[in-house]
């Protein structure tokens, strides 16, 4: 055991707790801002109680985004000191424009936000809610492109002096193509996942007050207006998942494509495919011996991974144990390196990705069509499914971002810089396990703090946060969150 | 002036304000179960600095975003070498700003004092440790040949960084309790003014005594007259807190904190990690720094997007300018939402 490995894992446990709250920020920020959009041009009380509804559960959601956020910048300073003065000329702009032009953006108009319901006109205090939006996804372009920088190094060159790397064109970083196509796939993916969570809610709250009758929770009755407002905010979050899905499809066609392009070895440890072939076939189930490089067992569709990858059926897809050879001779003078990213993990990683992902959006385009003319299904596995679709589409996140990360190891930069020579030469395996243990235990109580939070508020309902108004009474006057 | 001066500057105008606006954020954390006696005190406090804690913390991710930037070395160095101080910092900020989003999100009393003392802790924890660090890199650290800090934990509490870390606590107190001064309704207001007083007793001299040391120790010539400003101010800021003239007396901390900034960044210079172990082994802003090209692209942007920046956070601050009082919190609204007695969901739902 060493620095370095734990070093990996804290990175791993860190980005993957991170990644829970990041999608829901970037896919609800929009959701949420849309539905106080549709209260600001109708009026419609249900709009403006959607949108507290739904603001409440953003913002549990959003603190956590927020303070776990802190931590990934810190951390390449404090563990991986040697990658951040080999990268920081390149990799630290995008950083630094992420917090001046998105993180300034995204937490000052959230405090406006949150804060101005009563203090600002209300064309304002909306498009506050949209700055802050806006801030977030723009924050997820920055950082995507810094780490497709990783993965697709560009705009650079290396100093023979001192041996760290130097911008050569901003443009090229921020174009790069690797930043664009993954930033399409990761917040598509984002958008499933918000998406998800507002059908979910709103499928869990209305199967509830079907359980429970008129009689609702505990012989409470539920106001009428939850039923009609659910029903619209089940459609609206299947109608984002589906749409999300769209691009996400496309998105990640893109991805294997450049994969097979600048990192092939990533693709070809994802199919579990060792040998190079033309017209390469498409793995649905394999067991193999990473040891010999060989699968014994391999189900396959021929011909369908070429496709994927270069666009023919009878496209050369590079394999592994070609791949390790030619890096070994490429890159002799870091001796003997294993090349091969951890097979199993990336295989598996790569297909429950792209199961967990579609089922969500399966069970959207479903849903739809169920609750169309103002249907709602009858039966429970609609609920259920509905509801199982959140945790699905968080880890099809989860499992992109293993699928993304592992995929280019032994680096840390691709072809530039390993792993093994990123980790923070002066920082001792006691300080190391130290922290490691620390934020483990610090995010799994606060897993549970927020987890327990979102139940409350989901279980309470949106009466509790805004009643429905009385007969004839004006609606106008909206009070502030208060902390 | 060359663009890794430049650079420079703008690293210390970012960390600057970051002491300057977190200051009073961390002051009034700290000053949470000094001054809240009820709930409701402890809630007026809490709004007072709510809309804008957020973006005060960005702050310091730009400063740090900056340093990887324009200067990777420092940045790396730093940063490891630092590695428990800013661990307890990073563990700090994460229980403080948790706590802000959800204290107000429970029923109970024991919820809402977990939260609390995750308040306190958060912001005394790196109020301490923030002056604690930017005195052990004025003082020089044990940096090695290949840009390595190697130090162990005892190596950082020296006399001069304990007072440092001293003078940054206290003078955060002071400051955040001006803040609520300013910013707080009765009873809140009368308490702060009477906590700003007792802890000008502690800032005071111990601002006055790193100062010089720094001085003494580290200073340039024209860090002097800085040194004398920043003495002045903190002076004034006391004098007129006692004549009850709150905002310019709140002007006058964060003038002092300001200046303090720039006493240590200004001793700091040319340097920006010096080490204790050869002159020649020192990070200086020529050597640590990123090259000419990234530095032009960092200030197009800085240039571009700061006053943005600037002018919006200061619009949030004008339109949260009214004073956050008992009446205000304390008949919550039937859908305040916030927390308080009673509006937790459970009361709705059960």
């Amino acid at each position: 055991m060493e620095a370095l490995d734990l070093a990996r894992w804290q990175f791993g446990i860190t980005t993957i707790y991170h990644f829970l709250f990041v999608p829901l920020t970037i896919g609800l920020s929009v959701i949420v801002a849309s539905l106080q959009t549709a209260w600001y041009r109708t009026g419609r009380h249900e709009y403006l109680r959607a949108t507290k509804f739904f603001g409440k559960l953003f913002l549990i959601n959003f603190a956590m985004g927020v303070v776990t956020g802190i931590v990934q910048e810190f951390q390449f300073g404090m563990n991986w000191s040697e990658y951040s003065r080999f990268v920081g000329d390149v990799f630290g702009a995008p950083l630094a424009m992420e917090a001046l032009l998105a993180f300034f953006l995204e937490s000052t108009f959230i405090g406006l936000w949150i804060f101005g319901w009563d203090r600002l006109p209300r064309g304002v205090h909306l498009a506050c809610i949209w700055l802050a939006a806006i801030g977030t996804n723009l924050s997820a372009y920055f950082i995507l492109a810094a780490n497709a920088w990783m993965r697709h190094p560009v705009g650079f060159t290396v100093n023979p002096e001192n041996g760290r790397t130097e911008l050569t064109s901003i443009w090229a970083v921020l174009s790069n193509t690797q930043a664009w196509s993954t930033y399409l796939h990761v917040v598509s993916a984002a958008f499933i996942t918000a998406g998800m969570f507002v059908a979910a809610v709103s499928a869990f709250k209305l199967w509830r007050s079907r359980r429970h009758g008129d009689t609702g929770n505990k012989g409470v009755a539920p106001p009428k207006g939850d039923h009609e407002l659910f029903r619209k905010t089940l459609r609206a979050g299947m109608v984002v998942t589906l749409l999300a899905g769209v691009v996400v499809v496309y998105s990640g066609d893109h991805q294997a494509k450049l994969a097979a392009e600048y990192e092939p070895m990533k693709l070809a440890a994802a199919e579990a495919h060792w040998e190079t072939e033309e017209g390469a076939p498409f793995s649905t189930f394999a067991v193999g011996d990473t040891d010999s490089g060989v699968n014994t067992i391999d189900i396959t569709i021929p011909r369908v991974l070429s496709f994927l990858a270069t666009g023919t059926i009878d496209g050369t897809v590079q394999g592994m144990n070609d791949l390790q050879e030619q890096y070994n001779e490429e890159y002799a003078e870091y001796g003997d390196v294993n090349y091969i990213p951890n097979v199993f993990i990336m295989y598996w990683s790569f297909r429950l990705m792209i199961g967990f992902g579609l089922f969500g959006v399966a069970v959207s385009a479903l849903g739809l069509w169920l609750t169309r003319r103002r249907r709602l299904p009858r039966t429970r596995w609609f609920y259920y499914a509905a509801i199982a679709a959140l945790p699905a589409a968080l880890a099809a996140n989860i499992l992109g971002w293993i699928l993304t990360e592992m995929g280019r190891q032994p680096w840390t930069v691709h072809g530039e810089l390993l792993t093994a020579m990123s980790v923070s030469p002066g920082v001792s395996l006691g300080q190391v396990a130290f922290s490691l243990a620390v934020f483990t235990l610090i995010y799994g109580v606060l897993a549970v703090v927020e987890a327990g939070l979102l139940w409350r508020y989901v279980k309470a309902g949106p009466s509790h946060i805004v009643p429905e108004p009385e007969e004839g009474e004006e609606t106008g006057d909206v009070p502030a969150f208060v902390y | 002036m060359d663009l890794a001066t430049v650079w420079f500057l703008a690293i210390a105008v970012l960390w600057t304000g970051y002491f300057i606006l977190e200051g009073f954020d961390f002051g009034v954390g700290m000053l949470l179960p000094v001054l809240g006696r009820r709930d409701v005190d402890r809630r007026v406090m809490i709004n007072a600095i709510g809309p804008v804690w957020d973006g005060n913390e960005v702050w310091v991710i730009t400063a740090g975003g900056a340093m990887f930037a324009a200067f990777p070395a420092w940045y790396a160095t730093a940063f490891s070498g630092f590695y428990l101080p800013l661990l307890l910092i990073l563990l700090a900020l994460i229980v403080r700003g948790v706590a802000f989003e959800y204290r107000g999100k429970g029923d109970t009393d024991r919820w809402r004092a977990w939260w609390d003392r995750a308040i306190f802790w958060g912001s005394a924890v790196p109020a301490f440790l923030w002056g604690l660090v930017f005195a052990n890199i004025v003082r020089g650290m044990p940096v090695d040949a290949d840009e390595i800090l190697r130090a162990g934990l005892l190596s950082l509490l020296n006399p001069y960084a304990l007072l440092g870390g001293l003078t940054t606590l206290s003078l955060f107190v002071l400051h955040g309790a001006l803040f609520l001064t300013l910013k707080t309704g009765q009873p809140v207001r009368a308490r702060a003014r009477t906590a700003a007083l007792r802890a000008a007793v502690v800032a005071v001299p111990a601002g006055a005594v790193f100062l010089v040391w720094t001085q003494l120790a580290h200073g340039k010539a024209w860090t002097w007259p800085v040194v004398a400003a920043a003495a002045a101010a903190l002076v004034a800021g006391v004098l007129l807190a006692l004549r009850g003239s709150e905002g310019r007396s709140f002007a006058c901390t964060a003038a002092a904190i300001g200046l303090a900034s720039v006493t240590l960044f200004g001793s700091l210079f040319p340097a920006v990690l010096p080490s204790t172990l050869d002159p020649a082994y020192d990070l200086t802003v020529a050597n640590a720094s990123s090259a000419p090209y990234t530095l032009t692209v960092m200030s197009w942007v800085a240039v571009v997007f700061l006053p943005v920046v600037l002018g919006y956070q200061a619009w949030s601050y004008w339109v949260f300018r009214k004073r956050v009082t008992r009446e205000q919190i304390e008949p919550v609204p039937a859908y305040g939402g916030g927390g308080g007695q009673g509006s937790g969901p459970a009361s709705a739902a059960e």
